[in-house]
């Protein structure tokens, strides 16, 4: 018995020993000098952060934190994921187990103020929406009154259905339902007309459907639940890191910067395109940004090299490709009509 | 009246003949009649239920085998064709049963954890076979040993312990040696007699205090750094445990030999243990966040398992102790995990500690688990085990004490194994909810068997109607096995146990 008790002490001595890190100095140096980055995802969902049956995490949010691996080690496997359920999403970022939280959580004012965090952008523009079946007929959600909808009791989503009916004038019946797949389930054999819920997932659980060419997604969004990447307060540093990642995935999008191209690139004459590569000019003097970041030259080139730019991100995990099959809409670069939109490297 | 011969009318000498039972007493058609079909009621009963039976087992044959798509790469396979029903997704498991199974375990080294299940049932096998000798032997290899090897195997071992690590042991062990001669001699005579060795050790637990909160530098001696008051501290402990072992020896003659010799291997075996940990095997470290699946589970229940069981019995009889402190501390402990929820405690453990550690401090994460729901399951078993102790008759304690046994004695050698073997139900009852209840797991980040499984099902390229399903029946069919074989050797044991009472 004693040998067991001491045993176990030793034991539980050197687990604590083996986990204990070292205290932080600035979350950017300590990355570089632990030689990966520690990203918070979620703990399955479909697109964004999921592993398949090889133990690879695949999504846009892992994604995210692969290009901002990309960014540091010109090397996107240099990325430790911690799934975590969404009670304890907050406590592991402030309490420094991860470096970064990429775990489809909604960008709000307490989060980004009073709780101690900051957003570095939004990765996906997400909001509540309708599906209805192809044989309905109905093409807006503005003709879906008198309509039996599948909705889950107790939550924001059950919240906005409200509003949007009361503000529109119109009447629903609501089938409330606690578990998702009981939902999707109940909506499969008929039990309701509509199935509302933020699209992403909207999208996945038309996918589970029994006939999933048969069911569309109506256009109206009617809440906003911007998706982003948060950091802790206080660290400038490493939130300029983050924040610059998102934006050098829109910037290359944008510039035409793909995965397959970024070589041919750095040769382009485009003053722009060299300057976001980190190409010196005609004079010999490198643009300096990365450097600026406390990163190297060529910082935007490793992560377009790494994981792509932001639509070619986007089509791989939740684009038409994907079951998912997630139009762009509102997540499309300013100039073709959506919301993404980056300030320019220079 | 004289002629009464003895002559005995008739004696069979040979045995009679068997007869056959009466008709109708044997035969399906009498085990039919008396069991199934004894009156209209009852007839009734055997028509419903069986009918019932029989209709839940076609829905499962036809669902798991008779519609079930077999062969496929993805989703497509298993997307009835219009207007038929499907039936179960096999390849879904196939693809994802590794993973069930190992979690996230790196793929080219799940033989360590093969091996450590293999080596796991080839010591609890032997172990729970009665008639299986050396169980002493085999308790040492299951308890002792077979942790350590499975802690090295699976997180890799090579914890790179430092030399404070081995001071800091080596002094706790010297510390612990001073008690030899309180042990043998009693509290009393072992310090009295001891008094120099006592003063040493007391002055050595001061300048330990004086180190952790001044922390002084280590001084440069002759181009060396040596840290001074370490040094001191386990100099002083050496002679004091040398003057213990002294008294030991002398002052109790050969019990005093056999305990010092015992103590001894003690220590040494602590220390091989540090040494076994530290020695680097050639194995790729895989993180504690890396394991998951069925391996997640039988770590974290068989950890519960083990630890609930003796601390259960000490704050069983902490409670029911004598002394007011004990007693108190031990309702306190019991009544506060009782009345929490386990997932509570395993929320207190993962959200609530990491903010009181300094920041950049992380206790791992399955260790905090396993921590909680060793605490946890230990508080109920108390209580079982307690349930056990007072159904013993106070006759047994007055019993061993007219026999002169001490209380540890009367406890040990008479009242525990009666109380445990009247326990065993619920104690084995205690086990199955733990099994089960390491599910709960999943809310603090760690992915056990329902949670791999329910990762997987999320995934949209195997989104079908009947892929949550399938594998929720899989997910059934390895948590009842589980369970079902623990209560059948709980029966088995109580049977076996129960020869006492057996006519």
């Amino acid at each position: 018995m004693k040998r067991l008790l001491v045993g176990a002490i030793l034991s539980l001595g050197a687990i604590a020993i083996l986990t204990a890190a070292e205290a932080s100095a600035g979350t950017l140096d300590n990355v570089k000098k632990k030689g990966f980055v520690q990203c918070g995802v979620s703990q399955g969902t479909t697109g964004f952060s999921l592993p398949d049956a090889q133990n690879n995490w695949t999504g846009l949010d892992v994604d995210f934190c692969r290009a901002v691996a990309s960014a540091i080690f010109g090397d996107p496997t240099k990325v430790k994921f911690s799934p975590l359920s969404a009670q304890d999403r907050f406590t592991a970022l402030q309490s420094g187990e991860i470096d970064i939280l990429s775990r489809t959580t909604t960008w709000t004012m307490s989060r980004d103020t009073s709780m101690g965090f900051l957003f570095a952008g939004t990765t996906f523009y997400d909001g509540q929406g309708f599906m209805v079946r192809k044989a309905l007929g109905v093409d807006s959600a503005l003709k879906l009154d008198g309509a039996a909808i599948c909705v889950a009791p107790g939550t924001t989503t059950e919240l906005n259905l409200n509003d949007y009916f009361k503000a529109h004038g119109m009447t629903f019946k609501g089938v409330v339902i606690e578990d998702q797949s009981q939902l999707r389930q109940a909506y499969d054999e008929g039990r309701c007309d509509v199935l509302t819920t933020d699209s992403s997932i909207l999208y996945s659980e038309r996918s589970a459907l029994k006939a999933p060419g048969d069911h569309i997604v109506l256009p109206e969004v009617i809440s906003k639940e911007p998706l982003g990447p948060l950091v802790r307060q206080g660290d400038d540093a490493w939130f300029n890191v983050v924040k610059w990642t998102y934006f050098a995935l829109l910037d290359a999008e944008e510039l035409g910067i793909k995965q397959s191209n970024v070589e041919d690139m750095k040769k382009s004459d485009n003053p722009e395109i060299r300057r976001v590569l980190g190409v010196a000019d005609a004079g010999g003097a490198a643009p300096g940004f990365g450097p600026g970041i406390g990163l190297e030259e060529d910082w935007v080139a490793k992560i377009v090299k790494g994981v792509g730019n932001y639509g070619e991100i986007f089509a791989r995990n939740v684009g038409s490709g994907t079951p998912l099959n997630i139009a762009r809409g509102v997540n499309a670069l300013w100039k073709d009509g959506g919301l993404q939109y980056a300030p320019p490297i220079r | 009246m004289t002629d009464m011969s003895f002559q005995v009318p008739y004696v069979r000498d040979q045995e009679a003949p068997r007869l056959p039972p009466p008709e109708g007493m044997v035969g399906i058609a009498h085990w039919l009649r008396e069991g199934y079909f004894r009156s209209v009621g009852s007839g009734l009963v055997t028509l419903v239920l069986g009918a019932l039976a029989v209709w839940i087992a076609w829905r499962v044959i036809d669902f798991a085998v008779l519609r079930a798509v077999w062969t496929g790469g993805s989703r497509d396979a298993c997307l009835p064709a219009a207007g038929t029903a499907a039936g179960a997704c096999w390849p879904f498991v196939a693809d994802r049963f590794g993973q069930w199974l190992y979690g996230f375990y790196p793929i080219g080294e799940r033989w360590r954890v093969n091996l450590c299940f293999l080596a796991g049932l080839m010591l609890i096998v032997p172990m729970l076979t009665p008639s299986f000798p050396w169980k002493m032997q085999n308790a040492l290899l299951l308890l002792v040993v077979f942790p350590l090897f499975t802690l090295v195997m699976l997180t890799g071992g090579n914890f790179h312990l430092s030399i404070a690590d081995y001071a800091t042991t080596i002094g706790f062990l010297l510390f612990l040696t001073c008690l030899v001669p309180v042990w043998l001699l009693g509290l009393a005579q072992g310090l009295l007699r001891n008094k120099i060795g006592a003063w040493l050790a007391g002055v050595a637990f001061v300048l330990w205090l004086a180190w952790i909160f001044a922390g002084p530098e280590p001084v440069a001696i002759g181009g060396m750094a040596v840290p001074l008051l370490p040094v001191s501290i386990l100099a002083l402990l050496a002679v004091s445990a040398f003057l213990a072992v002294r008294l030991a020896i002398k002052g109790a003659g050969r019990p005093g030999i056999v305990v010092a010799a015992n103590w001894g291997a003690v220590c040494l075996a602590a220390l091989a243990i540090l040494v076994f940990l530290d020695a680097d095997f050639g194995l790729v470290t895989v993180e504690t966040a890396q394991w998951g699946g069925l391996t997640l589970t039988l770590v974290v229940s068989v950890t519960g398992i083990i630890a609930s069981l003796p601390l259960g019995i000490l704050l069983a009889l902490g409670r029911r102790s004598t002394m007011p402190v004990i007693r108190i501390v031990s309702i306190c402990f019991i009544e506060v995990v009782r009345g929490l929820p386990l997932i509570s405690v395993l929320f207190m453990a993962s959200v609530m500690l990491p903010l009181f550690l300094p920041p950049g401090v992380n206790f791992d994460k399955l260790l905090r688990a396993l921590i909680g729901v060793a605490l946890f399951s230990s508080a109920y078993m108390a209580e079982v085990v307690r349930g056990g102790l007072q159904a013993i008759p106070k006759g047994q304690y007055e019993g061993a004490m007219s026999l002169g046994l001490s209380h540890w004695q009367t406890m040990i050698k008479i009242i525990l194994p009666q109380a445990l073997k009247i326990a065993i139900p619920n104690i084995v009852g205690n086990f199955i909810s733990l099994f089960k209840d390491t599910t709960l797991v999943l809310v603090v980040g760690l992915f056990d068997l329902l949670g791999m499984a329910q990762t997987g099902l999320r995934d949209a390229s195997w989104a079908t109607p009947t892929t949550a399903p399938t594998g929720y029946l899989v997910l059934a069919l390895i948590y009842w096995a589980f369970c079902f074989s623990m209560s059948r050797y709980a029966t088995f044991t109580e049977r076996r146990l129960n020869s006492a009472r057996a006519r």
